[in-house]
């Protein structure tokens, strides 16, 4: 057992043990703070800052998976500051981004009364999809950049280091050094990057052509260069249907 | 469309032994995606290319759907190979089976047990091969019983049987993390078990564990390793007998555990007086201060873990290369506790379950020797047969099953999933021995190069249409679910062995059935639970959400992370004096260089599965990989086309030149039909465990013209190490 400490979270008094996060401790305590770029499986970044609190004394809010709680510390989770922030954060996303795919994030959007034409002149970040081998396409009008498939990629999993960010401020987006097909880069296709995507960006090619319109019948019948040629339009007759 | 809301099934993967946890999303029984359960013991959350992406040969269109049965009837001596359909003639269930029992029937009651053979399977599940060796060995009292585990870790079983009578792996892959100095010998890791690699980079990276390489490629792993001894082929005996002669030497050996733990250490130490580092750098090319060095870091090891594959039991001394390994863990002690141990990494998903499961020709179920009366009688009781009824001489193995078809031999083969005309060594030979048997049996998805020889061809399920378990190499049974339903006329391995045994009992006569009347697999795994007592306390509710390790002894037993914490299977463990070998065939004049075999990440062994994947676009031809050096030599460029060849054989295919395999020495994957490694490989034999040479034969290359080669597929270039 660590050391103990004494912290307020929300009005209640409560012990816990040291070198935890404000976030482990409000979950064991029953507190839910929303998340967007924090996994259990990651290593914690605060990059989208919707886990931010309230620390009583400190200047800013402070992004609850990586701030390390400590003794006497008085902390707010929900408040009209706290609030306000998450539903600039969403309506920001929501402005830039495809969140279609992504439920959670609408939730939380819904939840804080984001209102996704607060920014109604903002331009909209639509790359177009990269499709360039038959095991999964990347649709980075979906992302948000929460870095978790650069981290999975890198030492929280894989150790192929295939992906990072590429150009900066808005023009940011994840990337394959020079932009090469993945099949030219380090990428062994292990799709850890798949399994820790929160809005769907990232995508196996049977999952993308099936929404695309294809029967299943369909897909199985494709020839090695049908499901390897670049740009894929699903055919007439079966989106018909 | 959103997907997101359909509840995935959570199985096991059939790929390799790691024994990943996969989730299977799916729409109108079309598996559209798969992830891994982030609360999983054995994968958490992660997967590798093959069990993320690779499972599409379920619905690949050259899948057969339908029992076939060969139009034209095939004769011993001139059997032919049909991969065409329209040489067979769709057939139902019924007439299959009943043809099936017939033929096999008439041919045991010809010719006797002797006549008769199968080839159980690692990729299916334990109730699988449970049920199929009891077919032969009930019906048949036949114990020509043997599956490609023969092929792989024969050299470790025997080797870890005879020095501590068990030959599973020791220790858990989780206990990678306590690991502070790895051994990897003859295992491509990263490729061949990429989770475990994983796993041993964080290790190394997170916890600062040191890893010492010992193989004549340059493995990715050797990117992570302190230090790299590049043995020549072959020579892995005198590396580790090396490293034990500094042991030794210099003190740094466990005395307490020697003398408490083990036996004939004084003969042991006498026959390493010779390996000394000079010696062994004259015979194995690696320098005598790397063996120094590799010696003091694993003997100082707090937790020191020995990891090796099929490098080390693919040899005509692969039983003594394992021993080599057994000698060192034993002399130092790192084994036995957290985070050390002797750890063979296992091929197939299922292999330690098939071997558990008795698909071996010298033990029932459970490693329980067929020539020992006691068990004998045992599975007499437990199957219902006459006393002295079960056959108590040894069965015959894999390689020599093929090497006896001929009159007054095997006559009939039964083959449920392998693909013996891919991963037998010298192919033309195995062609040969396949052409003379009158009866074949296939049991599979494709009509592989194997099952073209058949007369039966049985469609079996995937793993996503079946239930039953797994045994993955760290020993733990893990469910395998039934996620979609069966395609087309396709029926669960259990289900037709049970139909085929019944057909064949009734013909027989028998007065005494050993129960075939299974309804679900869960009663086959109790049943297979009474007479293995490692597997007594499995049960399918037990396993629902994560497996148990066995050995699991009772309904309460919490199963078993490591082995031998107090004590060895056999009491204590033995020590073997071991002397050097070379290999079978050395490299001379007109072979100048060593050929060296094995898998790459994309694809699986004989490639029934993966090259009816879309995984096959990743890889798409065999490459040779040769030594900038010798490429030179012989005057190859990267990507020319080139004919191998060995005393045995010859394949074309493309050049690789790349600095991952040693100068002396070229590497190509024996997935690739079209260009068969084992067309080129030697099958001369360990005299104990009986595996073939399968990584060192003396070849030759030159450069031929781009039209000699056999298949036509788009260059595929791989941008990683």
């Amino acid at each position: 057992m660590g050391e103990t400490i004494k912290l307020t979270i929300n009005q209640q008094e409560i012990e816990c043990e040291k070198d935890q996060t404000i976030l482990q401790v409000a979950k064991s305590v029953g507190v839910d703070i929303p998340t967007i770029c924090f996994h259990d499986h990651c290593t914690a970044n605060a990059l989208c800052r919707i886990c931010v609190v309230e620390v009583k004394g400190a200047r800013t809010l402070i992004a609850s998976c990586v701030a390390k709680v400590s003794d006497g510390m008085v902390i707010e989770t929900h408040n009209e500051r706290i609030n306000r922030s998450r539903k600039t954060i969403m309506e920001m996303m929501l402005s830039t981004s495809d969140l279609s795919q992504s439920p959670q994030l609408l939730d939380i959007a819904s939840a804080y009364h984001a209102d996704e034409n607060r920014f109604n002149d903002a331009e909209r970040r639509n790359p177009p999809i990269i499709d360039d081998n038959s095991m999964f396409v990347r649709d980075y009008e979906k992302c948000i950049l929460c870095w978790r498939c650069v981290q999975v990629c890198a030492e929280d999993a894989q150790y192929a280091f295939a992906i990072n960010f590429k150009g900066r401020g808005y023009h940011t987006q994840i990337s394959t050094f020079f932009e090469k097909p993945l099949t030219e880069s380090t990428c062994v296709f292990c799709g850890q990057c798949i399994g820790v995507c929160p809005t769907e960006a990232l995508k196996p090619k049977r999952q993308w052509l099936l929404e695309l319109g294809y029967e299943s019948d369909q897909i199985m019948q494709m020839t090695r260069n049908e499901r390897n040629k670049k740009t894929k339009k699903p055919q007439t007759s079966s989106a018909e249907k | 469309m959103n997907m997101i809301s359909n509840k995935p099934i959570t199985t096991t993967c059939p790929f390799c032994g790691v024994g990943c946890n996969l989730e299977l999303h799916i729409k109108d029984d079309f598996i559209y995606k798969v992830t891994a359960p982030f609360d999983s013991v054995v994968n958490k959350g992660t997967l590798c290319v093959k069990g993320r992406f690779g499972y599409d040969f379920i619905y690949n269109k050259r899948r057969i759907l339908n029992p076939l049965i060969r139009k034209t009837p095939q004769k011993p001596g001139a059997r032919s190979q049909a991969f065409n359909l329209e040489e067979w003639q769709e057939v139902s269930w019924d007439e299959a089976l009943d043809y099936t029992a017939k033929r096999l029937v008439e041919i045991y009651q010809r010719d006797g047990s002797n006549a008769m053979a199968v080839y159980c399977c690692a990729k299916a599940t334990n109730e699988d091969n449970y049920l199929l060796q009891k077919l032969f060995r009930a019906l048949f009292r036949s114990n020509n019983v043997d599956h490609c585990t023969r092929l792989c870790h024969a050299g470790s079983v025997v080797a870890l049987q005879k020095a501590i009578g068990s030959a599973a792996m020791s220790n858990t892959a989780a206990e990678i993390m306590d690991t502070d100095v790895f051994i990897i010998t003859g295992s491509n890791t990263t490729e061949t078990h990429p989770i475990i690699s994983i796993q041993m980079k964080a290790a190394i990276e997170k916890n600062g564990a040191k890893l010492i390489v010992v193989d004549p490629r340059r493995i990715e792993m050797v990117n992570y390793a302190t230090l790299w001894l590049a043995e020549k082929p072959g020579s892995d005996v005198a590396v580790f007998s090396g490293m034990a002669h500094v042991i030794l030497k210099e003190n740094l050996y466990n005395k307490e555990f020697i003398d408490n733990r083990t036996e004939n250490f004084q003969n042991f130490s006498k026959a390493m007086e010779k390996f000394t580092p000079e010696y062994v750098e004259s015979i194995t090319g690696v320098e005598k201060d790397k063996i120094i060095q590799a010696a003091r870091l694993y003997a100082n090891a707090k937790r020191g873990a020995i990891y090796w594959a099929l490098g080390i039991s693919q040899s005509t001394h692969g039983t003594d290369n394992a021993h080599s390994l057994i000698n060192l863990a034993l002399l130092t002690g790192h084994v036995g506790k957290r985070g050390t141990g002797l750890n063979p990494l296992r091929g197939q998903n299922n292999v330690q379950g098939a071997s558990d499961a008795g698909a071996m020709p010298w033990h029932y179920p459970g490693y329980q020797e067929v020539d020992d009366e006691q068990s004998a009688l045992f599975f007499e009781k437990a199957w219902n047969i006459e006393p002295g009824g079960l056959n108590r001489e040894k069965g015959l193995t894999t390689t020599e099953i093929l090497s006896n078809a001929h009159p007054g031999g095997v006559r009939s083969l039964f083959i449920m999933g392998e693909n013996p005309m891919m991963t037998e060594p010298n192919l033309n030979a195995a062609h040969k021995h396949m052409q003379e048997l009158e009866f074949v049996v296939c049991q599979d998805l494709f009509i592989n190069e194997s099952g073209a020889y058949a007369d039966v061809f049985l469609p079996a399920t995937t793993f996503a249409e079946k239930d039953g378990t797994f045994t993955n190499t760290d020993r733990r049974v893990q469910r395998v679910r039934k996620a979609i339903e069966p395609r087309g006329n396709a029926r669960p391995d259990w289900e037709i062995i049970s139909d085929l045994a019944r057909k064949i009992e009734k013909l027989l006569g028998r007065p005494n059935s050993a129960y075939w009347d299974y309804k679900h697999p869960e009663e086959i795994m109790d049943e297979f639970g009474k007479v293995v007592p490692s597997y007594r306390g499995i049960k399918y509710a037990r396993i629902e959400k994560t497996g148990l390790q066995t050995p699991v002894l009772d309904d309460n037993h919490p199963g078993t992370p490591f082995l031998y914490a107090e004590s060895f299977p056999i009491g204590k463990a033995i020590f073997f004096p071991l002397d050097f070998k070379p290999i079978d065939e050395e490299a001379d004049k007109d072979f100048p260089l060593i050929l060296n075999t094995g898998r790459v990440l994309e694809h699986w062994h004989g490639g029934t599965l993966t090259r009816n994947s879309w995984l096959d676009d990743l890889f798409s031809q065999a490459l040779v990989e040769i030594n900038p050096v010798d490429a030179e030599k012989f005057n190859i460029n990267h990507l020319d086309v080139v004919k191998v060849k060995s005393r045995r054989g010859e394949v074309v295919l493309r050049a690789n030149v790349t600095q991952k395999t040693v100068t002396g020495v070229i590497f190509i994957p024996f997935h690739f039909a079209e260009a068969a490694a084992n067309f080129l490989t030697n099958d001369a034999l360990d005299p104990e465990a009986l595996i073939p040479e399968f990584k060192a034969c003396a070849v030759k290359i030159e450069k031929v013209t781009e039209d000699q080669l056999p298949t036509k597929q788009p260059y595929q270039p791989r941008g990683r190490y």
